[in-house]
C-alpha cells in the first residue's frame, strides 16, 4: 500500500468517524487532557494498520481501538480507581428483582455525573449504546464481551446509573 | 417468564434487538403488569436522557489539524531516486570524487523525488513524536532493542547505545517510509529526540554523507555497510553529523 493510498483510506474509513472516537475517549478518560493523548494514539494506531480495516466496519474497528487504547492508558494510569465487575445473568436478575427503580427524567449536569461515576465497564457500554446508537454485536466487538453479556452489562449498567442520580438528587 | 426474567429482556426490548417472537411474547406481559410497564416507561424516560446532544462529546478542532498535520502524505517515490538524485546534484556541484565531504545541495525547482522523501522523514519523524508513539520496544539496553527487529524486517539493522558520546539509545519501533518497512531507532541527544530510519542499502558501497535544513529539521541520509541510514532531528547539523559518523562504523 502506497502512503496515498494509506492516507486516502484513512480519510475515506476513519476521519468521518473523529466525534465517535473522540466522544468514547473523553467518556473513558474523564478529561479533555488524557482524552486528547488516548484518541491521538488511537488514532495514529488507526492510521498504520487502516490497511486490515474492511469498509463496512470503520466506525467499530476505529472504536474498538480507541477503546483497547483506553484501557491500556487506564491500567497504566489509574489502575487504583478501576475495579473489575462480574458479568453474571442471575445476579443481574437479582438486581432486577430487587426494589423497581424508576426514571422520569434529570438534569444534564446531574445524568453527567452519574455516568462518570460508574464503573468504567458500565459507562463504556451505555456510552456505545445510548450517545454513539451501536448494535448489540458491535458493542460486543468493540468491548471485547460476548453478544449475550451485552443485555445484562446494560441493564445493569442503567440500574446503578438511576441510582446514582437519585442519590445526586437528594443532595 | 417471571418478572424478574421480563425485566432484563426489557432492556432488550426497548433496544430493538429482541427476535419478533420474543417481542410479542413481552408486550402481551406488559398489557397485564402494570409494574413491567412502569419499568419500561422509565426505561424510556432514561433512553431518551441519555440521547440528548449535550451528553456528546465532539472532537474539537485542535485534536484534528493535529490529526491531519501528522498524517498528511509523505508522498514519495522509490528510494533509489533519492540517492540518484542527491548524487546528481552532488556530481554538479563538487564532481563525483569528493568522499567524505557534507554536501548541502541545492533544490532543483518543483518537487523532485529527493524532495518528498526528506518531506517523508521528516513527516514520519514528526508523527514518532506524538504521545505514545516515539517507540514500540522502550529499552536502552542494544540486547533488547536489536532481537526486537527479529522477524518484524528482513534485515537486520545495527543496533547500539552511544550513551558514552552523548547519544542514548531510547528504544526502536518500525516505521513505514519511501514505500516499505523500516527499522526506526531513537536516540536522544540531550532533550532533542532523534530518528534513526535504517534498511537496505541500493548499493553495498558506502557513499558520502548528505544533510539538509528543512523546516528547523535536519535531515542526514548515508549508506554505509550495506544500510541506508535516514536521521531526522530537531537537532543541529554538527551533532547529528557525530551520530552519523558512529552508525556509519
Amino acid at each position: 500500500v502506497s502512503d496515498t493510498e494509506q492516507q486516502a483510506h484513512f480519510e475515506r474509513l476513519v476521519m468521518p468517524h473523529l466525534d465517535a472516537a473522540w466522544n468514547l475517549a473523553r467518556w473513558l478518560a474523564g478529561n479533555d487532557h488524557d482524552a486528547a493523548d488516548i484518541a491521538q494514539e488511537a488514532c495514529m494506531r488507526a492510521f498504520r494498520f487502516v490497511g486490515s480495516c474492511r469498509a463496512s466496519e470503520g466506525r467499530s474497528w476505529l472504536l474498538a481501538i480507541v477503546r483497547n487504547t483506553a484501557w491500556s492508558w487506564l491500567k497504566k494510569n489509574r489502575s487504583q480507581r478501576l475495579v473489575s465487575i462480574d458479568d453474571d445473568d442471575f445476579t443481574e436478575i437479582e438486581d432486577q428483582s430487587s426494589a423497581p427503580s424508576s426514571f422520569s427524567g434529570a438534569d444534564t449536569e446531574v445524568l453527567r455525573a452519574a455516568l462518570n461515576a460508574l464503573p468504567v465497564e458500565f459507562r463504556e457500554a451505555l456510552v456505545l449504546r445510548e450517545i454513539e446508537g451501536l448494535s448489540y454485536k458491535e458493542i460486543a466487538e468493540v468491548a471485547d464481551l460476548p453478544v449475550g453479556t451485552v443485555m445484562s452489562r446494560l441493564a445493569r449498567a442503567r440500574r446503578q446509573l438511576q441510582d446514582a442520580v437519585k442519590r445526586k438528587e437528594k443532595v | 417468564m417471571n418478572c424478574a426474567e421480563i425485566r432484563l429482556l426489557l432492556h432488550g426490548y426497548a433496544d430493538n434487538e429482541l427476535d419478533a417472537a420474543r417481542s410479542l411474547e413481552l408486550e402481551s406481559h406488559l398489557k397485564t403488569c402494570p409494574a413491567c410497564a412502569d419499568q419500561i416507561k422509565s426505561l424510556r424516560a432514561l433512553k431518551s436522557a441519555l440521547g440528548q446532544n449535550a451528553l456528546r462529546h465532539s472532537a474539537p478542532a485542535s485534536f484534528r489539524n493535529e490529526l491531519r498535520r501528522s498524517i498528511r502524505p509523505p508522498t514519495q517515490e522509490a528510494g533509489a531516486g533519492l540517492l540518484q538524485s542527491l548524487r546528481f546534484w552532488k556530481s554538479l556541484a563538487f564532481g563525483a570524487t569528493a568522499a567524505a565531504v557534507l554536501i548541502l545541495f541545492a533544490r532543483p525547482p518543483g518537487p523532485s523525488s529527493a524532495d518528498r522523501f526528506i518531506d517523508g522523514a521528516i513527516a514520519g519523524h514528526v508523527r514518532s513524536l506524538m504521545p505514545g508513539h516515539l517507540t514500540d520496544v522502550a529499552s536502552s539496553d542494544q540486547h533488547t532493542v536489536k532481537p526486537w527487529f527479529n522477524g518484524k524486517l528482513d534485515f537486520a539493522p545495527d543496533v547500539k547505545d552511544f550513551a558514552p558520546q552523548g547519544f542514548v539509545l531510547v528504544g526502536g519501533r518500525l516505521d513505514y517510509l519511501d514505500g516499505r518497512t523500516v527499522a526506526a531507532l531513537v536516540y536522544r541527544r540531550n532533550q532533542h529526540p532523534i530518528n534513526v530510519f535504517v534498511w537496505p542499502a541500493a548499493k553495498e558501497r558506502s557513499s558520502t554523507l548528505h544533510m539538509e535544513q528543512r523546516r528547523g529539521y535536519t535531515v542526514i541520509n548515508r549508506e554505509t555497510g550495506g544500510l541506508h541510514y535516514c536521521l531526522v532531528s530537531d537537532l543541529n547539523e554538527k551533532e547529528l553529523t557525530e551520530l552519523a559518523d558512529l552508525l556509519g562504523r
